[in-house]
């Protein structure tokens, strides 16, 4: 365990963790988009800024990838970081005026869209969090996903946004999207996203489309369980 | 000639000694990648045949840069040492036969000191060279990089045997340390701090890298030291390895420097051959060896971690540092990350001794640095001065000075993301920390001057788009910030800035500095904040007046012509490619500024200085 000081409290902390959890284990609330428990963390959003202080000097570091160390100070609400957090917050609003959790978000933290910043109409609601890529390539181990184009030019998608052929269609991208961007429909024994349609599998037991073949044979050749016992949606088994 | 050096013989190879003896007749030609444009292989080519033609045995050099790009292609004949510039081929006939062969001077092709007008000898009597101190640049000239046995000549691979056979790990580090070196690469890191980290860092294998990806618009030293001098890096390297305990290094070099790749491949192989690469090097049990890694061109690859991503096969984007590169570096193992000039300056300070290197320079800032002189300036090109010369004398003593008569009004120092300093803070002395405080920064060196014909908010604009599109996107504050400012800097250069944008800039700015995740968007702000510091009034003109004091904005400028000037010869007519220009011959002609687009045409063909800008 080490002792740090957030806001001005002791707070106790596992040596693995990061400022982030630290803090929030002690009730002091960070705001995050590109957080997700189940992906590594890449510091894209920056709304998790907080202020450290280590002798003299002082620092903006991002909480989720800071980890803790003895005696550390943080301060997780001076002027500087509420400055990054709003700037972060009207850029990313003139990005995505659709995005309703910005909005929510932007409303808690008392923060107005920015007038001057034209707003943006063709980057839907997509903050480049790469949380999809990220869950696409280390959960589900497909990498049908990536980061394409440099700068302002960024963009998600499949490889020259043509249909993937090692996409299976899983909709872990979905999941954990942390906006709503992607976009994923499912009608019948089909489901749509990222331009393909996939052919879902009917439950043995109960009938219900639960899952894209594809998923299941995936799964099926990186476990080694046989396809046919994977034919029982999770409710019935 | 394999292994003809060993750590108990540090003798010059004989071949080598008498090669560059103080009589030795010879011929040095700059085939840096500048005065290759300008046709200097043509006229080394040239002067090789023409030599053999006379039946002499003289050799003629292809030499790393001489720095004064302005004048190229640069030649000298030694051992007069005899300086000529902008030599054309039809010029090697007469050089072979009075210079070569006679000893005569041809003073059409010496420099021409600009204010007296006197011909000037030797390399060391031009201006832009007086003030200059070449210790780790002026070496280039006198060498032929492709091959080993010039380096021999000039010392190198001494500081190695020297390391190798007296000296502990430790003892390097020591020694770096007391010599004050910083890194050359921007940060101004100390060295021998970084290299004490990776030398205890826990972790093996560990690595040293040198960062050769040079990318601020027209920066090129690195470039000229791979190209010109590359055993030099390679040296510094390996000396580097040796006391931070690496067994591998990279050279991290842009695919658009095809030069310096070359003569960089050529140096690591014949260093390989003699025994200073590889396996037991110097016959010692360490072991080292260097591979060459491409990058793509992104500029943000210059960035530490961005860079080792590129290096690992992955996009080049930076990540979150706070566990810095000593400890978890390129393959998250202990990494010495240098800028090629930084290496360079590693053989310098073995060879001649730290408390020497310490000598030259500024209290927190040792020994030389190089930087590229470009823009409104009369001498173009490379320069090496110890720490503490002033801007001043960079700009008017070597660098000549603005020319067409018109006046200084701010140079950019640290590339892209450096700032603009203005007239009034000439007299600063360059070294780290004071660039710094005026809002810019060493960067690796690049300097652009600027003079009145500039404005700063399209200064602002200019680099502030090139860091748009150089960002590489993956946090918030650099990719979306960066491009709001540029979209209302934008605004302001066409008339649509508003009131409250200078204020917004500012304040956009300081969110990206303090939020931004690498270096890149820390200091993408610099441009517009160092202008805002000290151009205010061009902004408020700008924006409160849509009047572009420099006249360059096209949004708000008109063109007229002054018929008290205007002589009506008709050239303006002639050149207008949108027929805006008009008039009877030898009367006062006129604009129309419906069809002018403010292309500068005019401006460039009227000779009787009749075309005004507004």
């Amino acid at each position: 365990m080490v002792n740090l000081i957030i806001d001005g409290k002791n707070v106790k902390a596992d040596k693995n963790m990061m400022v982030l959890e630290a803090a929030r284990s002690a009730g002091i609330d960070i705001p995050t988009l590109c957080v997700h428990e189940s992906v590594s963390r890449s510091g894209a959003c920056r709304l998790c800024v907080v202020e450290i202080k280590k002798g003299s000097r002082t620092r903006i570091v991002t909480s989720c990838l800071y980890p803790v160390e003895e005696g550390l100070v943080v301060d997780t609400k001076t002027e500087r970081v509420q400055n990054v957090r709003r700037l972060v917050l009207e850029l990313l609003l003139a990005r995505c005026p659709e995005s309703d959790v910005l909005w929510k978000m932007a409303k808690e933290m008392g923060v107005e869209p920015q007038t001057r910043f034209a707003v943006d109409t063709d980057k839907g609601k997509c903050i480049l969090c790469r949380s999809c890529v990220r869950v696409c390539e280390e959960i589900v181990g497909v990498s049908a996903i990536g980061l394409f184009n440099r700068g302002s030019h960024k963009t998600v998608g499949t490889p020259f946004m043509e249909k993937s052929d090692v996409c299976i269609g899983c909709g872990a991208c979905v999941y954990v999207c942390p906006t709503g961007h992607i976009e994923m429909t499912s009608a019948g024994d089909k489901r749509k996203i990222w331009g393909r349609t996939f052919k879902m599998q009917a439950c043995e037991k109960c009938g219900k489309y639960f899952a894209p073949i594809d998923q299941l044979k995936y799964i099926s050749k990186k476990t080694g369980t046989p396809l046919k016992e994977m034919m029982i949606c999770t409710n019935c088994r | 000639m394999k292994k003809n050096m060993n750590t108990q013989n540090r003798q010059l190879p004989e071949e080598v000694r008498i090669n560059y003896g103080p009589k030795k007749k010879f011929i040095t030609v700059c085939a840096g990648t500048g005065c290759r444009a300008s046709g200097s292989l043509k006229v080394k080519e040239t002067l090789e045949a023409e030599v053999k033609k006379q039946g002499m045995n003289i050799e003629v050099l292809a030499t790393g840069c001489f720095g004064f790009c302005e004048k190229g292609p640069l030649v000298v004949i030694h051992p007069d040492k005899y300086f000529y510039q902008q030599v054309k081929v039809e010029d090697v006939p007469e050089i072979v036969s009075k210079t070569v062969i006679k000893g005569e001077v041809i003073s059409r092709l010496l420099y021409r000191h600009p204010d007296t007008k006197k011909t000037l000898f030797r390399e060391e009597d031009l201006p832009f060279y007086k003030k200059q101190l070449r210790v780790v640049f002026g070496q280039n000239g006198m060498i032929d990089p492709t091959r080993i046995e010039d380096y021999f000549a000039i010392d190198g691979y001494q500081a190695l045997a020297k390391v190798l056979s007296e000296m502990t790990p430790e003892d390097v580090i020591s020694e770096v340390k007391k010599a004050g070196l910083r890194g050359r690469g921007g940060g101004g890191f100390p060295t021998a701090i970084k290299w004490e980290g990776v030398r205890k860092a826990h972790g093996e294998p560990k690595y040293v890298i040198a960062n050769g990806d040079e990318g601020d618009p027209g920066a090129y030293m690195d470039r000229s030291l791979m190209e010109g001098n590359p055993h030099s890096v390679i040296e510094g390297m390996i000396i580097g390895a040796y006391a931070v305990g690496a067994h591998e290094g990279y050279i991290y070099v842009r695919n658009e420097y095809p030069l310096a790749v070359t003569h960089l491949s050529l140096a690591i192989e014949t260093a390989r051959e003699n025994g200073l690469l590889g396996e037991n090097i110097l016959g010692t049990d360490f072991s080292f060896d260097i591979r060459i890694n491409k990058g793509a061109g992104a500029f943000v690859c210059g960035e530490s971690s961005a860079l080792f991503a590129s290096i690992e096969g992955r996009a080049g984007e930076p990540r979150a540092k706070y566990v810095h590169a000593v400890e978890r570096g390129l393959w998250d193992k202990p990494t010495a990350l240098n800028n090629v000039e930084t290496w360079a300056n590693v053989p310098l300070i073995i060879n001649k001794g730290a408390d020497w290197y310490a000598s030259i320079g500024t209290e927190g800032s040792k020994g030389t640095k190089i930087f590229s002189l470009v823009g409104k300036i009369r001498n173009t090109g490379l320069i090496e001065v110890p720490m503490g010369t002033t801007l001043y004398e960079i700009i008017y003593d070597m660098g000549g000075g603005i020319p067409n008569d018109r006046k200084f009004k701010a140079v950019q120092t640290g590339g892209p993301s450096g700032g603009c300093i203005p007239e009034r803070l000439l007299d600063l002395p360059v070294d780290f920390d004071r660039l710094t405080e005026v809002g810019s920064m060493m960067g690796s060196g690049g300097m652009i001057v600027m003079d009145e014909s500039s404005c700063m908010v399209d200064v602002a604009k200019y680099f502030t788009t090139f860091l748009q599109e150089e960002s590489c996107g993956k946090c918030v504050p650099c990719r979306e910030g960066v491009r709001r400012m540029r979209e209302i800097l934008e605004d302001i250069c066409t008339g649509k800035g508003k009131e409250g944008d200078v204020e917004l800039l500012e304040k956009i700015a300081t969110g990206v500095a303090d939020g931004s995740l690498c270096a890149l968007g820390g200091s993408a702000p610099n441009p517009v904040l160092s202008t805002i510091r000290y151009f205010r009034e061009e902004y408020d003109a700008h924006i409160r007046e849509h009047r572009c004091p420099a006249g360059v904005c096209k949004a708000l400028v008109t063109y007229s012509i002054d018929p008290e000037k205007c002589t009506g010869c008709g050239l303006c007519v002639k050149v207008c490619p949108t027929q805006a220009t008009s008039g009877e011959k030898k009367k006062p002609h006129k604009i129309d500024n419906e069809k002018c687009t403010r292309c500068g045409a005019c401006i460039e063909s009227c000779k009787f200085d009749a075309i005004t800008v507004k």
